[in-house]
């Protein structure tokens, strides 16, 4: 089955320092299929023009193909309204504009936001810079998050539950439904990161009951420097714009400015526009894909992969959760986890090693650093088995 | 590619394991502290410089990956003895080999082996921390 969907990427058939690519890293991003690369090819080399500008062809149909993704990203997150929709630079775009729009105008003395410990830095950081204070929900050692104590920190009153669908380093699905309606019992907003989630199963806001949600093209297949926010209409409504400049007006002079209603306002200066129309593709083609497959055999895979290197001596996962997406994180003893990616990438595997920007989740579980392998739909039976192959050589040379 | 596994079977693992003089000075006369973000390697460097200008002691404490405490070992016993400049010329070939450039080599013995990390850049800094972090300690005067 992931041989299927691999044929339609043409990175696959090229090789990494000489061998044949084992992709274990679309967890930072995913390859890009052949129809978003043309779609991407097909707008700058047949109609390349500005949007929102133009009365000529070429603008027209940017501008409807730009806008027109609005209702394809609408579609694709369980059939929300496209004017909840904003374009932006990526999941960190996306958080940023909430942290600044949306909570810092609220921010006064003791106002504190709800996160977990195993946010990425991108749900951490902007809302220190919008002048908050945090809390986290503790992960439990199974990589879970602890609902318990999540329940009694949102009765505490915070300004914002800022949590991740899915951590980027265990893998972990969080059981948003529950965490939402727990928060809603105590008029916490909520903001998902669904960068992680969004590459591998459905995402249906209609019943999430999430206030914001975010997430990057990259991670789905898309372009580079694009991503979305969704935010419910009546909380769009009311944030002020936190960029100005050209494309996101109503009416400019030097006494006042008006500012444009909807999603635009949030969307000052030329867009990534070819981004966007490969977004839109990238779309599209995921939802003529049977993502329940892709689901399966992303369980699959992670079951299998989890058993080899748990029998490889001083191999350990982080943790293993029982809802999660494949994504193998873990250290060997002896060995830096950046002498096991430069051991794999010799052999044209590429995994990722560091802190995965979670050095609070790193902290957690009182390690450095990890090795990551994450998958993707294109991951096959082989991808798994070479990594345990790699490893397996690296162990021999740390034994 | 077989380079890897050789560079690390030959040198690294073996001075990652067990490094050489991988201690603390009694009383430096120089000492510097380095960094490497990617790999989270620290380094604290210490030397003794003798009446004539040697380096007469040398040590290194520090954490991170193979790669940047096997270069810290085989750095400290290959500049053991050697002048400033002498040790200073000998970073320069080590720097020169590792980024692809043209020059002497002959001053570079073991080191050599770190030859083959020349084509994976980010690894670079790796083993050349250590070396850039002896350049600060020795600016002190």
């Amino acid at each position: 089955m992931s041989e299927a969907v691999r044929a339609q990427f043409p990175i696959f058939a090229r090789t990494s320092r000489g061998e044949p690519l084992v992709y274990l890293d679309s967890g930072a991003t995913t390859q890009k299929p052949q129809v978003v690369i043309d779609a991407e090819m097909a707008f700058y080399e047949g109609w390349n023009a500005n949007i929102h500008r133009g009365v000529y062809e070429f603008s027209e149909r940017a501008t409807l193909a730009y806008d027109g993704t609005r209702a394809t990203v609408a579609r694709f997150l369980g059939g929300v309204h496209e004017d909840e929709i904003v374009f932006t630079t990526g999941t960190t775009g996306s958080t940023n504009l909430v942290a600044q729009s949306f909570l810092r105008p609220k921010v006064g003395p003791g106002t504190w936001v709800l996160v977990t410990e195993m946010e990425h830095h991108a749900n951490i950081v902007p809302w220190q810079l919008a002048g908050a204070a945090l809390r986290a929900i503790p992960v439990t050692d199974e990589g879970e998050l602890d609902l318990e104590a999540a329940g009694k920190l949102l009765a505490d009153g915070p300004a914002l539950l800022a949590v991740t669908h899915v951590s980027n380093v265990l893998g972990t699905i969080n059981p948003i439904a529950q965490l939402t309606s727990m928060a809603r019992a105590h008029g916490v907003p909520v903001l998902v990161d669904g960068a992680q989630a969004v590459g591998h199963f459905p995402v249906d806001l209609t019943a999430l009951g999430a206030d914001f949600y975010c997430f990057s093209a990259h991670k789905l297949f898309a372009p580079t420097g694009v991503g979305v926010l969704w935010a419910r209409r009546e909380l769009l409504a009311a944030m002020p714009p936190y960029q100005g400049g050209g494309d996101m007006i109503d009416r400019v002079s030097f006494e006042r400015s008006t500012f444009a209603s909807g999603p635009q306002r949030f969307e000052a200066g030329t867009p990534n526009i070819a981004g966007v129309i490969g977004m839109d593709a990238a779309i599209q083609w995921v939802l003529t894909e049977d993502r329940a497959a892709w689901q399966a055999e992303d369980e699959r895979l992670l079951a299998m992969g989890r058993e080899m290197l748990g029998a490889i001596p001083g191999v350990k996962l982080l943790a293993t959760p029982t809802h999660s997406v494949g994504v193998m994180t873990f250290t060997m003893t002896g060995a830096h986890p950046h002498d096991i990616a430069s051991i794999l990438d010799s052999r044209g595997i590429c995994i990722r090693a560091g802190h995965h920007c979670t050095q609070p989740l790193h902290a957690r579980f009182g390690v450095p650093a990890t090795a990551r392998a994450s998958f993707g739909p294109y991951t096959t039976e082989a991808d798994v088995r070479a990594l345990g192959k790699g490893l397996e050589k690296v162990r021999e040379l740390f034994r | 590619m077989a380079g890897m596994d050789e560079m690390y079977q030959t040198l690294i693992i073996e001075h990652d394991r067990s490094p050489r003089n991988f201690k603390r000075l009694e009383a430096p006369t120089h000492h510097a502290e380095g960094r490497n973000p990617l790999c989270g390697d620290e380094v604290s460097l210490d030397l003794t410089l003798d009446a004539e200008g040697r380096i007469a002691e040398v040590g290194f404490q520090g954490q991170g990956c193979a790669v940047s405490r096997a270069s810290s070992s085989m750095m400290t016993t290959a500049i053991k003895g050697k002048t400033v400049p002498e040790a200073l010329e000998l970073f320069d070939q080590f720097h020169a080999m590792l980024t692809g450039q043209p020059g002497e080599r002959d001053a570079l013995g073991k080191l050599v082996a770190f030859q083959g990390l020349s084509v994976y850049p980010m690894r670079v800094k790796c083993a050349t921390m250590v070396w850039h972090t002896l350049k600060e300690a020795l600016k002190q005067e």
